[in-house]
C-alpha cells in the first residue's frame, strides 16, 4: 500500500475519532442529565413530573426510532444553522450528537434504575436533598453501569460515523466507501475494517477495565 | 488516612466507648420524644390495586430515652408507622410530634433539617457499595455540610463506638452482615440524633449476630440516651431489647405497655400468638401427631404459666390434691422481666371425670387452660 493511501487512512482515523469524541462528549452532556431525569421523574419518584417524563420519553423514542441516515438528511438545515455548513466532519458532529444523546439517556436511565431504591430512602432518611441524592448516591452507585453505557454509546457512534460519509462527513466509513467500494480497492476496504475493529476493541476493553475498577460490589483482590 | 488507621486500632467486637460522645440531656421524668396523635395512613388506589388503609386511629407516646418495640405481622403497618416518625411518609390524618415539633407538618428544607436528628437503620443495611465503611458513615455528615476535618474525627469515633475501628477502609462487599449493620448503626448515629429507628435491623442476621447487634443497641441507648424505636416481627427481639412494646394488627394498635406486663398478661390474640413463638406454645411434633379427639387413656391439657413463680409447685400440688398420676408431656418456661412465662402440657389419666376435675382445680388457681384432646 502506498504511503499516500496510508496517510489517507491515518487522516480518516483522526476524523472519525474527532467526530465520535466530540459527539460522545456533547451527547453525554445532554444524555446524562436527561437520563437521570427520566429515571427519577415518574410518579412518586425523586423529581416526580410524570407529564414531563412522558413527553421527554416520547421525544427520545421518536429520535431513537428514526433511521440514522434519514436523520442525517432530515436535519441538514439545522446542521447548517449550528455548524455553518452541512458538509465535513464538523457538520457531521451535529447529527451524531442528536442521535447519541437520546441513546445515552436511555442507557443512563437503565443504569440509574438499577440502583437499589432502598439507598434513595436511606439518603432521604438522613435529610439528603434530591440533588444530593443524585450526586452522592445515584451517580456513584451507578458508575460501573454508566461507564459501560458510555462505552456502548461510543462503539455505536463509531458505527454511525461510517454512515455520515454519505453526506461528505469524512472519516473511516467515507474512505472505505469511496476507495474500497467505488474505486474497487479491496485492500483499502480491508484496512478500514481492520482499523475500525481495533478501535472498537480498544474502546470496549478500556470501558470494561474502568467499569471493573470502580465496581466495589463484588469481592475482589 | 494513615494516621486515622493508627488511631483506630481497637477491634473489640462489642461496644467500645472511649470519649463520651455528647450525652443527650436526658430528662429524669418520662418526657414524650415521639407522640402519635390520632394517626391514620391510607394509601390511595393506584394502577388497579385497591387503596389500603395502613394505619387507623393510632394514638400513643414514646418516652425520651426509652426503647420501644413495635411488633406486628407483615402488612400490619409497622413500616408506615416508623416512616411517619422521620417524615419519609406523611399521615393521612393526625399529627406526629417528634421532640416537640410536628414533623408531619414539615416539608422541604425544614423537614431535611429535622431528619438529621432522627437516625434510621435497615434490614438490608442499605450501605453504598461504592463507599468504604468510613465513607458510608461520612455520608450523612457530608450532607449536613460538616467540614472534612470534623467528619474524619467523627467517623473515627463512630467506628470505635460500634466496635469496627479496623474496618475503616473496607468496602461493604468485604464485610459480614453483622459488620455491615454496625456501619449502618454508626451512620445512623453520625449526626447525633435523639431518635434511632430500627426497621427490622436484625431480621437478615443469624441468632448470634442478632444478639450482638441488640446488645450494641442497648449499650448505645444507655451511653447516649438515644430513644430507640424498633420494628420487628420477632417477639424475641422485643424481649431482649425493648422496655415498652406496641402491638399492631391490620393497622390497629391492639395492645401497648411495659414488656413485662404484656408478656405476662397478653390480652389480644395477636399478642398471644407472638408470645407463643418465644414461649413455645407450639407442641413438639412427636406429641402433636399422637393427639386425637376420640377419648383415650390420657386427656391432654395445656396450662399457660404467667407470673412470678407461678409454675413452681403447680404440678406437685395438682397431683397431690387430686390424687392423679399427672404426666408432663411438654414444658417450656422462660423468665421475662422477672416473670415466668411459658406453657406446660399435661397428660391426665382416669377418663373425662378426672380431666374435668383437673380443669376446675386449675381454674380455681387462676391458671388458664386449654384442652387439646387425648393420647392413647
Amino acid at each position: 500500500m502506498s504511503p499516500e493511501l496510508i496517510n489517507l487512512i491515518i487522516q480518516a482515523t483522526f476524523e472519525s475519532l474527532y467526530m465520535v469524541g466530540i459527539a460522545a462528549l456533547i451527547g453525554t452532556a445532554i444524555g446524562l442529565p436527561l437520563g437521570v431525569f427520566l429515571a427519577t421523574s415518574r410518579k412518586g419518584e425523586l423529581f416526580a413530573a410524570p407529564l414531563v417524563n412522558r413527553v421527554l420519553g416520547a421525544v427520545v423514542n421518536a429520535t431513537r426510532s428514526t433511521p440514522f441516515i434519514i436523520l442525517v438528511v432530515a436535519i441538514i438545515p439545522f446542521t447548517r444553522l449550528i455548524a455553518g455548513t452541512s458538509i465535513g466532519s464538523t457538520a457531521a458532529i451535529v447529527p451524531l450528537t442528536i442521535a447519541s444523546a437520546p441513546f445515552i439517556a436511555r442507557l443512563v436511565e437503565a443504569a440509574i434504575r438499577e440502583v437499589d431504591a432502598g439507598l434513595i430512602e436511606t439518603a432521604s432518611s438522613f435529610g439528603a436533598s434530591p440533588i444530593q441524592i443524585v450526586f452522592k448516591v445515584l451517580i456513584p452507585e451507578a458508575l460501573p453501569g454508566l461507564l459501560l453505557a458510555l462505552t456502548l454509546a461510543i462503539v455505536s457512534l463509531l458505527g454511525y460515523s461510517a454512515m455520515v460519509g454519505a453526506v461528505g462527513g469524512g472519516g473511516l466509513g467515507d474512505l472505505g466507501i469511496r476507495y474500497g467500494y467505488q474505486r474497487f480497492m479491496p485492500e483499502m476496504m480491508l484496512a478500514v475494517v481492520v482499523v475500525l475493529i481495533a478501535l472498537v476493541q480498544l474502546v470496549q476493553s478500556t470501558g470494561d477495565y474502568l467499569a471493573r475498577r470502580v465496581n466495589r460490589r463484588l469481592r475482589h483482590r | 488516612m494513615s494516621c486515622m488507621k493508627a488511631l483506630s486500632m481497637n477491634a473489640h467486637p462489642s461496644l467500645v466507648i472511649g470519649e463520651p460522645i455528647e450525652t443527650q440531656h436526658a430528662a429524669a421524668q418520662p418526657e414524650a420524644m415521639v407522640r402519635f396523635e390520632n394517626i391514620s395512613k391510607t394509601y390511595p388506589a393506584y394502577r388497579g390495586k385497591p387503596g389500603v388503609s395502613a394505619l387507623r386511629a393510632i394514638d400513643f407516646t414514646i418516652a425520651r430515652g426509652s426503647i420501644t418495640g413495635v411488633i406486628g405481622r407483615s402488612g400490619a403497618g409497622k413500616s408506615s408507622l416508623v416512616r411517619l416518625i422521620n417524615g419519609l411518609e406523611k399521615p393521612s390524618a393526625g399529627r406526629v410530634v417528634v421532640d416537640n415539633s410536628d414533623i408531619s407538618a414539615l416539608t422541604g428544607r425544614e423537614l431535611r433539617l429535622a431528619q438529621r436528628s432522627i437516625g434510621m437503620i435497615f434490614q438490608h443495611f442499605n450501605l453504598l457499595s461504592s463507599r468504604t465503611a468510613a465513607d458510608n458513615i461520612a455520608l450523612p455528615l457530608e450532607i449536613a455540610g460538616w467540614s472534612k476535618a470534623n467528619i474524619r474525627a467523627r467517623v473515627t469515633e463512630l467506628l470505635a463506638l460500634v466496635g469496627i475501628a479496623d474496618k475503616h477502609d473496607r468496602y461493604p462487599s468485604e464485610l459480614s452482615g453483622g459488620q455491615k449493620q454496625r456501619v449502618g448503626i454508626a451512620r445512623a448515629l453520625a449526626t447525633r440524633p435523639s431518635v434511632l429507628l430500627s426497621d427490622e435491623a436484625t431480621s437478615a442476621l443469624d441468632p448470634q449476630t442478632t444478639r450482638a447487634i441488640l446488645d450494641l443497641l442497648a449499650n448505645i441507648n444507655r451511653a447516649l440516651g438515644v430513644t430507640i424505636v424498633l420494628i420487628t416481627h420477632e417477639m424475641s427481639v422485643v424481649r431482649q431489647l425493648a422496655k415498652e412494646v406496641v402491638v399492631l394488627d391490620a393497622g390497629h394498635l391492639v395492645e401497648s405497655g411495659h414488656v413485662a406486663d404484656i408478656f405476662t398478661h397478653p390480652k389480644h390474640p395477636v399478642t398471644q400468638s407472638f408470645l407463643a413463638e418465644v414461649t413455645g406454645d407450639s407442641l413438639p411434633v412427636s406429641l402433636a401427631s399422637r393427639i386425637v379427639q376420640e377419648p383415650g387413656n390420657h386427656a391432654v391439657i395445656r396450662v399457660q404459666v404467667r407470673g412470678a413463680g407461678a409454675g413452681d409447685t403447680l404440678i406437685a400440688r395438682l397431683a397431690r390434691e387430686l390424687g392423679l398420676d399427672v404426666s408432663l408431656l411438654s414444658a417450656r418456661i422462660d423468665e421475662i422481666g422477672g416473670q415466668h412465662v411459658g406453657s406446660l402440657v399435661l397428660g391426665i389419666p382416669g377418663g373425662d371425670s378426672a380431666a374435668a376435675r383437673t380443669l376446675v382445680w386449675l381454674s380455681q388457681h387462676q391458671v388458664s387452660t386449654e384442652r387439646l384432646g387425648y393420647v392413647a
